[in-house]
């Protein structure tokens, strides 16, 4: 695992963002593919706080990316499982996940898959944790009865295939999500410990984010950031190097 | 980039770059269109999956939706109210030419006229949209002739009509024909103006409150009869009296109807209406503040006398006086001077100043769903303005239909 610890909400971004850039140099070119992670269900595809309203007003408009390559889980089809399945198909069809991107819940949920949810679990309707719908209830102005309470989500199992999974934590109400997820032990019931399995996890993380985890832990990782900022560095861009798929760098190991 | 567009061929274009007046704020995002219509670019992705043909860069302009002028009486040398032979080929001069002033829709105004001229003129204005050849045209707005006396100002008294026999007969009579028509002004203390007003508002016309010695009640009773709007406040009405408002007080009358708004006209060209009571006015009821020019057939042509219907008018400056007096006789004002004087003299905010020209005036004719917005699905007749609000370039249906010389010509 890579943690890196960063000051602010702004330069946590800001690093994941610029990790992210180096990350779709390096995969080259080709017909990058786009998944979502989850969809709660219920929701209109034009409601406000839909995935595909956020998705649309936070990314997707900002950026040439074709419509086609866009992979949401549809909340609304009419046969769930099947919708779910067939997510894992196109994943599967695309080659597979290289970088997955997500956040953590405050009780150390990834995507969806809330305290209880199996290890190797894969895309599936799940029932949402009340902490996650309260958590929730502010994108319905505080109407509880609003909020939905089914998901769409991929699965533990189906992040855990990708071939790198990176996590951005940021606010002290996630710190005891982030020590249970990297001082603890692997457990069900903080899903994101997972990834302590996984062979190329990358946290990122703001100075309030660290609250619960040891001294000792922080430092160590601190004192990494000379060579984990290396990761940040321009590369060369996809102009300048023509065609050519740059082979030559790969992500640095643990 | 092609697109696939399960639901039309039309190209779609993507202004960006720029700050569009949406939600009455000046927000950074794109503007879509599409088939002459603003589109909704999220839908376009996720359930057409399509993109933009073609993306035009506004070099961070303001994007605000184009002005409309309800009262406006000519210009360029045209004058509505006067029957000539070539008067189709003047309201098509003024509608192309007012297009340089952000003006993508407007009412052609007739002054207090004689009846042969209504039945002359009016035929020949007819509603139609606005493209290349000029500014839509919404209908014409009826200044008179049944307006009082004692306020007719620029009006030829001998003109003047009163409905008290055949009520909304007589109008009929004498316009002629109500087809075109959108706004009516009158004076409502005169006898059966109820019945009149009511007619109106049946028929979907706008009824004004205007050139008026009306009291507040007076003024209330036409309100609840149907009446939505008022003739530029303050000229050609009594002032305000504390114990009196007369028709001023409409502007914060309680016995407006609910769910009514009542709007009002101002001729924001500093010389109409000093501009602490154009303040007075916008402090006390600013969603109701429509710009208008009330311009005349002086408007963009040199000082010099011009005439307006039966009357002749001299131009000075800015000032338009009827010939050899002080009577205040329309103005040479152009709508984005308005807007920007407008902005001046209140403090207000940008999208306030613009509003005040498109969407009140689109509220106040009950178009706001397709003119006076950006929003969705209504009609793209929008402009490009520089951060001190001078007009850059005017869309019609989408179509750039006029645009801002580089060497300022």
């Amino acid at each position: 695992m890579k943690l890196i610890i960063l000051e602010n909400y702004s330069q946590a971004s800001e690093w994941a963002a610029k990790y992210i850039r180096n990350r779709i140099v390096q995969f080259g070119p080709g017909p990058g593919r786009f998944f979502t992670l989850g969809l709660p269900t219920g929701l209109p595809r034009d409601h406000p706080e839909s995935y595909h309203s956020f998705m649309w007003n936070n990314f997707f408009k900002h950026i040439d990316i074709s419509a086609e390559n866009v992979h949401i889980l549809d909340g609304n089809a009419p046969d769930l499982q099947a919708e779910c399945d067939a997510f894992e198909e196109k994943i599967k069809a695309a080659g597979g996940i290289e970088l997955f991107v997500g956040g953590i819940g405050p009780d150390g949920h990834i995507a969806f898959n809330e305290p209880g949810s199996s290890l190797v679990s894969r895309t599936r309707v799940k029932t949402l944790a009340m902490d996650t719908i309260l958590a929730n209830a502010r994108f319905f102005d505080g109407d509880l009865s609003k909020v939905p309470t089914m998901a769409l989500t991929v699965g533990v199992g189906t992040v855990m295939d990708a071939r790198e999974v990176m996590i951005l934590i940021t606010g002290a109400h996630k710190a005891f999500a982030l020590y249970k997820a990297i001082e603890d032990g692997v457990n069900h019931m903080w899903t994101v410990s997972a990834f302590q399995q996984h062979p190329n996890t990358l946290f990122v993380c703001d100075e309030d984010a660290t609250l619960e985890l040891k001294v000792k832990t922080v430092k160590y990782f601190k004192g990494l950031m000379l060579v984990h900022n290396k990761l940040v560095e321009p590369l060369y861009s996809m102009k300048e190097m023509g065609a050519e798929r740059s082979q030559s760098k790969k992500p640095y190991s643990d | 980039m092609p697109s696939n567009k399960s639901v039309s061929d039309a190209p779609i274009v993507q202004f960006t770059n720029c700050r569009i007046l949406r939600d009455h704020q000046l927000q950074r995002e794109d503007l879509w269109v599409r088939e002459g219509k603003i589109l909704n670019p999220e839908k376009l992705f996720f359930d057409e999956k399509g993109s933009a043909d073609v993306q035009l860069d506004c070099r961070d302009s303001i994007i605000a939706p184009g002005f409309i002028d309800v009262q406006i009486n000519g210009g360029f040398g045209v004058d509505f109210s006067l029957a000539t032979d070539d008067f189709k080929s003047g309201i098509d001069l003024v509608s192309q030419k007012i297009l340089s002033h952000g003006v993508t829709s407007f009412c052609p105004t007739l002054v207090t006229s004689p009846p042969s001229v209504y039945h002359q003129v009016l035929p020949q204005i007819s509603v139609r949209n606005g493209g290349a050849h000029g500014a839509g045209i919404l209908g014409a707005h009826l200044e008179g002739p049944f307006i009082s006396k004692e306020k007719k100002g620029a009006h030829p008294e001998h003109c003047l009509r009163t409905f008290e026999a055949g009520a909304f007969q007589d109008l009929l009579v004498t316009y002629g024909s109500l087809d075109c028509v959108q706004i009516v002004t009158l004076a409502p203390e005169m006898r059966r103006s109820s019945e009149v007003i009511q007619e109106l508002t049946k028929r979907g016309i706008c009824v004004s409150l205007g050139h008026s010695v009306a009291n507040l009640s007076q003024a209330e009773e036409a309100v609840q009869h149907g009446a939505t709007f008022i003739t530029h406040l303050f000229n050609a009405m009594l002032p305000f009296h504390h114990r009196d408002p007369g028709i001023v007080g409409l502007l914060t009358s309680d016995k407006i109807p609910a769910g009514r708004r009542v709007f009002y006209g101002m001729i924001s060209d500093g010389i109409h209406t000093n501009p602490a009571a154009l303040r007075i006015a916008h402090r006390a009821h600013p969603k109701g503040l429509v710009l208008v020019t009330d311009a005349i057939a002086g408007m963009g042509l040199a000082p010099g006398r011009h005439t307006l219907g039966q009357q002749v008018v001299e131009i000075d400056g800015l000032n338009t006086y009827i010939a050899g007096t002080k009577t205040l006789s329309g103005s040479v004002a152009t709508m984005d001077t308005c807007v920007r004087h407008f902005q001046e003299a209140t403090g207000c905010s940008v999208e306030t100043a613009l509003e005040a020209a498109s969407l009140h005036p689109a509220q106040l004719l009950g178009i706001e769903h397709k003119k006076g917005t950006l929003d969705y699905d209504s009609d793209a007749d929008f402009l490009m303005l520089n951060d001190s609000l001078y007009v850059q370039a005017t869309y019609i249906a989408g179509e750039e239909v006029w645009r801002q010389d580089v060497l300022g010509m």
